[in-house]
């Protein structure tokens, strides 16, 4: 038996590290340990509620809107403004989400995940007039081929013309991308971490040269959406067929819903969204989400027992660095005491089975293409294609929205800021599901908790013994070649994981693994 | 391989306790593009060679950190070290940790003190790595502190520059490595107090702000969303030092005032505590000479 440790795993915003129990060149045990801890919740304690919207944001570079739209709509409900944000307000912060949703899935594909498919150094045989690729030539050409080397070696899978184009397509979506950016910036002012989203709605009016600058950016990414991004990942799929098989996880899925087509329902939950609310496990049946069911574990995780079993509305954050059996500082969120997956492929198969025929219409077609049925879905290729399709679903739909905008109509809904109240934002960002609670007591943060997508994904053992879903994900995977251990970083990549947004998490140095000894 | 006629100039990006933001701004720069950073000719014969960057490289884990010691040994005296995020330094380091040898864990605050000795310069980029920022803020949980404390502790006399900012702007960062590779290290009165570039950092967002006129009118915004000065709202801009409203953001497109929000100070060392809350008037202590009564 032999222990494969990846420390960093890199091309993931964050640190974390995979450590993995092999036996017979198969996967029969796995921990992913974050290793950075910032403590964002307790610096947050005694400052002014409105500040939460700026400094939450901070917690993840790449998904800063994410944090700003939850902790905005937290704001908003304990604000008692829930459902006084006007139209042009709601519909701004969609568009500001909806931007940065398109720039992280881009990013995810192909600047962190596409290295582990496409072979770079297949461009020193290039003949073409690709004036990217010559450049990536000359640049082989020199010798010094940081960052892109060295590698894992031993299965890239594309012929030389897809590793080209890939290889141009990666060059190009660094340029779509920012442009994603630019229309953020265009209603919030700058990104990454924009001051515009507040409490209340947005502070930056719609004027028809925005809106036009804006549609027009957007209309360049949907062109390389439809013709670049989605033919990519089925180009990948193709080549790597066996990735349908691997990865499957825990078999449940969670979204708390996003993109708010409506903003008269206080309750989350229930209110009307692109993406809706609701849980999907393999039985292809749609649940419905209370947010009561939702609590956290700490069995193995470094905080007191006492706290275990918590809602985050009533969480604490009470450590106990020398644990026995603990081996993270990431809770364990549960729902309804199971382990939950979320992110794009929970979200696209919640609308998937609530019969939502527009994401039937994308989603159908690529499983006929590998004549796969929609339990494939279930795994690494699985992950990738929701990610793309939910980002052509997420653009299109933002054409429409940008026109609805009503130039000289307010953006922003003033208030009287409680000197007492509690609050609950819930909403997705691209990497799934994400809660902001918060307590204001004499007019301060009395306590603010954060439930991220990746403190689900990559969540350790709760109180029952169960792992988090990427646990359960690399286990039974066949490793062809334990130096090189492709399936495990491929694998864990698809959850695109977002370790500065699992803000719990932590591993002290030198912590013994407790089952991890090697034999 | 053939032997190349460019100078390579090996660049070791770490990640401490940060967002990676830092990095992802430098994604938007236009002119130069990324493609242009990372693999072409940054400065005619000049080529940036990123051998560790946490978000971009294709290596994990042992490949990874082996980089940074290649680097080390390899090129002694003439690499640049970049550091993004706070350097925790409580409980011996462990709230940042990358990678390990030898089974133990290596912490961000080890690696910032070996990998500068030994580089040519240092630049700091965000406000996290230069002043500590958001991780450091009150009660501080992790000890972080900005790389400037770690080297002066340490007594380590590697030229560093501060670029600020949260994130700082792309351009930023990239000026500040073209005059590395232009004009080599700093010169006396390039950088101002804070070790952060003058030809960035040395005016005051209020003296170049478009909504300057209201200010000196006495127009103030009554609530967010209002077309006038932002002073009244908490707006950071008369104490915070940089040229966001000439520069403007994300290609140009707008900045934060411009967005109708006010300048949370995010360049300073002041950023978060000093500057909160946000949504409040600055205190006349924090700014003598604007805004008295």
């Amino acid at each position: 038996m032999g222990k494969i440790t990846i420390d960093p795993i890199t091309r993931i915003e964050g640190h974390l590290k995979i450590d993995a129990v092999v036996e017979d060149g198969e996967v029969k045990e796995a921990r992913s340990s974050g290793t950075l801890f910032r403590g964002f919740e307790l610096i947050l304690r005694g400052r002014d509620p409105r500040d939460a919207s700026q400094l939450t944001q901070r917690i993840c570079g790449v998904c800063p809107q994410t944090h700003a739209t939850a902790s905005v709509l937290c704001l908003d409900s304990a604000f008692g403004i829930s459902d006084k944000i006007t139209d042009n307000g709601r519909i701004m912060r969609n568009l500001l989400l909806g931007a940065n949703y398109i720039q992280s899935h881009l990013l995810h594909f192909y600047h962190l995940a596409a290295l582990d498919y496409v072979d770079v150094t297949k461009v020193a045989a290039y003949e073409g007039n690709n004036p990217a690729l010559k450049s990536i030539k000359r640049f082989i050409s020199r010798g010094a081929l940081g960052p892109f080397a060295p590698r894992y070696e031993g299965d890239y899978r594309l012929s030389d013309e897809v590793d080209q184009a890939a290889t141009a397509h990666y060059v190009q979506a660094l340029e779509i991308r920012r442009k994603a950016h630019e229309m953020l910036a265009l209603f919030g002012g700058k990104m990454p971490h924009n001051c515009a989203t507040v409490a209340g709605g947005v502070t930056e009016h719609p004027t028809v040269d925005k809106m036009t600058s804006f549609l027009w950016r957007l209309n360049e990414i949907r062109e390389f959406i439809d013709d670049v991004y989605i033919p990519d990942v089925v180009a990948v799929a193709e080549a790597y067929p066996d990735y349908f098989e691997i990865g499957a996880g825990c078999g449940n899925l969670l979204a708390y819903g996003v993109f708010d087509l409506d903003g008269t329902e206080t309750d989350y939950l229930k209110r009307k969204r692109l993406l809706r609310s609701g849980t999907v496990s393999t039985d292809l049946k749609l649940g419905q989400v209370d947010a009561f069911k939702i609590a956290e574990y700490v069995k193995h995780s470094l905080y007191e027992d006492s706290s275990t079993g918590r809602y985050p509305g009533d969480g604490e954050t009470a450590p106990q660095p020398e644990k026995d059996g603990a081996y993270s500082w990431l809770k364990a969120p549960r729902y309804d005491g199971k382990v939950y997956e979320v992110g794009p492929l929970a979200r696209m198969a919640v609308n998937y089975v609530a019969g939502d025929s527009a994401v039937q219409g994308l989603v159908n077609p690529v499983l006929s293409h590998f004549d796969a049925p929609p339990s494939a879905l279930f795994s690494v290729l699985g992950r990738h294609a929701a990610r793309a399709l939910e980002c052509k679903y997420v653009a299109d739909s933002m054409a429409d929205w940008v026109l609805q905008l009503k130039p000289q109509e307010p953006v922003y809904t003033d208030y009287t800021m409680p000197e007492e109240a509690a609050g609950m934002g819930l909403v997705c960002g691209p990497r799934g599901a994400l809660g902001h609670w918060i307590r204001i007591q004499d007019g301060k943060i009395a306590n603010y908790q954060c439930v991220v997508p990746t403190t689900w994904n990559a969540s350790p053992r709760d109180d029952h013994g169960q792992p988090g879903p990427i646990e359960q994900a690399l286990v039974g995977t066949s490793i062809r070649d334990e130096d090189n251990p492709f399936e495990i970083v491929r694998i864990v990549r698809s959850f695109d994981p977002c370790l500065a947004c699992a803000v719990h998490i932590i591993t002290p140095k030198g912590q013994e693994l407790g089952q991890f000894r090697i034999s | 391989m053939v032997k190349s006629k460019t100078e390579e100039l090996p660049v070791l990006w770490l990640q401490g306790g940060g967002c990676s933001g830092c990095s992802i701004s430098l994604l938007n720069s236009v002119s130069p593009t990324p493609r242009n950073i990372l693999v072409d000719e940054i400065i005619p014969g000049k080529h940036l060679n990123v051998r560790f960057h946490p978000t971009v490289m294709a290596a994990a884990g042992h490949a990874a950190v082996a980089e940074l010691e290649r680097t080390r040994e390899e090129a002694k005296g003439a690499y640049v070290l970049v550091v993004e995020g706070s350097v925790p330094t409580a409980a011996a380091g462990v709230y940042a940790m990358i990678g390990e040898e030898q089974g133990e864990e290596i912490s961000m605050h080890t690696w910032v003190k070996s990998l500068s000795s030994d580089a040519w310069a240092v630049i700091a980029v965000g406000t996290c790595a230069t002043f500590g920022g958001i991780p450091a803020g009150s009660p501080n949980p992790t000890g972080s502190v900005g790389v400037q404390e770690v080297l002066s502790a340490e007594r380590i006399d590697t030229p560093l520059i501060n670029v600020p900012g949260c994130p700082p702007h792309p351009d930023w960062f990239v000026g500040t490595v073209a005059g590395l590779l232009l004009h080599g290290l700093p010169k006396e009165g390039d950088l101002d107090e804070y070790l952060r570039p003058k030809a960035f950092y040395g005016q005051l967002i209020h003296e170049n702000c478009p909504r300057r006129a209201h200010f000196d009118e006495g127009k103030f915004a009554e609530k967010l969303s209002d077309p006038h000065c932002l002073y009244e709202l908490g707006c950071k801009g008369p104490v915070t030092h940089a040229d966001c409203p000439t520069r403007l953001w994300n290609n140009g497109v707008s900045w934060c005032v411009g967005s109708g929000a006010p300048c949370i100070g995010c360049v300073e060392p002041t950023f978060p505590d000093v500057v909160a809350p946000i949504y409040e008037k600055i205190t006349d202590e924090a700014l003598p000479n604007i805004g008295a009564e």
